[in-house]
């Protein structure tokens, strides 16, 4: 499909998913408290939207994963939370 | 389907579906032991396959005892033990969905079991991926452990839920990549044609979610319609939504349609 044909096809769709991830943002700053490490690792994986190479989903699933390459001993709990949490940001969340 | 209603059976019948199948999962709750998972092998095997030929919809099955609940160990080890009995109901396809959930020893060792009962049985394999954050690690994990059991043919695997950081690590392994639609998390229908078009439609299935969360059972004739809108001819997309599960799992001959 020419450029064009795709954005007839997605443009609104994706304009209205930007402006609900704006919005999301601005909900943020108005709320108290501070935000926990799903926040940051947002921020971090949106870096990936400025990309050049065609591979900004791919980059994003990756920004978000757990890195690590070793079992965990025990699981936490059944979900999963859509970010990962290093070592320092789980110190964080429990200081 | 047996957290859905006859409405979906009869819509899914309506939109052209041909045979439901459905792998063993985790119903939201823990079981409180081996019978509850008897039950439901039940459930699976004799009332759902009867439930859907009403609507006149093939059922079929896979079964495991789903990686949400293989931290417990003993619990995995008595309702592994009670799948051969299964094994030989008409509705069964193979062994899943296994996989990983977190990531954790247990379930390493719980995935190993069900690949042994795969391959002493030959069974075929159905490998459900982690959510999220997890996807990435767990999947690296599923194809390596596959990897090492020689006895198994990666032709017969199907590893489920891929998405754009892992599909290419599936598939370079010879096994079938599964894309479950889901209006939430893993992928979409615009996603799931990207991923297509990038990767080929050779060992690619797409699958609707059908389970007690929010989901959507025609996701998969859904996505047909946004593949026309893509351009994609109507044999291109009969070939990736019917050919490809149909090329799979007729690898077991009681699988017909």
């Amino acid at each position: 499909m020419t450029r064009n044909e795709l954005l007839d096809l997605y443009f609104m769709d994706a304009r209205a998913k930007l402006i609900d991830i704006a919005a999301f943002l601005d909900r943020l700053d108005r709320g108290t408290g501070d935000a926990d490490f799903r926040l940051p690792a947002f921020l971090k994986a949106m870096e990936e939207l400025a990309g050049n190479e065609p591979e900004r989903a791919r980059n994003v699933l990756l920004s978000l994963s757990d890195p690590t390459t070793e079992p965990i001993a025990k699981a936490p709990g059944k979900g999963a939370v859509g970010a990962w949490m290093n070592d320092e940001a789980r110190l964080s969340t429990l200081s | 389907m047996v957290s859905r209603t006859t409405d979906d059976y009869t819509a899914m019948a309506l939109a052209g579906c041909a045979a439901v199948c459905e792998p063993a999962f985790w119903a939201g709750f823990d079981r409180s032991g081996p019978q509850g998972f008897y039950d439901y092998f039940c459930q699976l095997t004799d009332y759902e396959p009867k439930r859907a030929a009403k609507f006149g919809l093939p059922h079929y099955s896979w079964l495991c005892i789903n990686p949400k609940e293989s931290e417990d160990m003993k619990l995995a080890e008595e309702v592994i033990s009670i799948i051969p009995e299964f094994l030989a109901r008409p509705n069964v396809l193979g062994i899943g969905e296994i996989g990983l959930n977190k990531n954790t020893r247990n379930e390493l060792k719980v995935l190993e079991w069900h690949i042994d009962l795969a391959a002493r049985h030959g069974q075929m394999i159905l490998v459900h991926t982690p959510h999220l954050e997890d996807k990435l690690k767990g999947t690296r994990f599923i194809l390596d452990v596959l990897k090492a059991d020689k006895r198994i043919d990666p032709a017969r695997v199907i590893i489920d839920h891929v998405e754009e950081h892992t599909v290419g690590m599936v598939l370079d392994t010879g096994m079938w990549a599964g894309m479950t639609l889901y209006p939430e998390s893993k992928c979409t229908s615009a996603r799931a044609i990207d991923i297509l078009e990038n990767y080929g439609e050779e060992r690619i299935w797409m699958n609707s979610a059908c389970d007690w969360g929010i989901s959507v059972p025609l996701a998969v004739p859904r996505t047909a319609l946004e593949m026309r809108k893509r351009g994609w001819t109507p044999e291109r997309i009969e070939a990736v939504i019917y050919g490809n599960p149909l090329r799979f799992m007729s690898q077991n001959p009681r699988f017909k349609l």
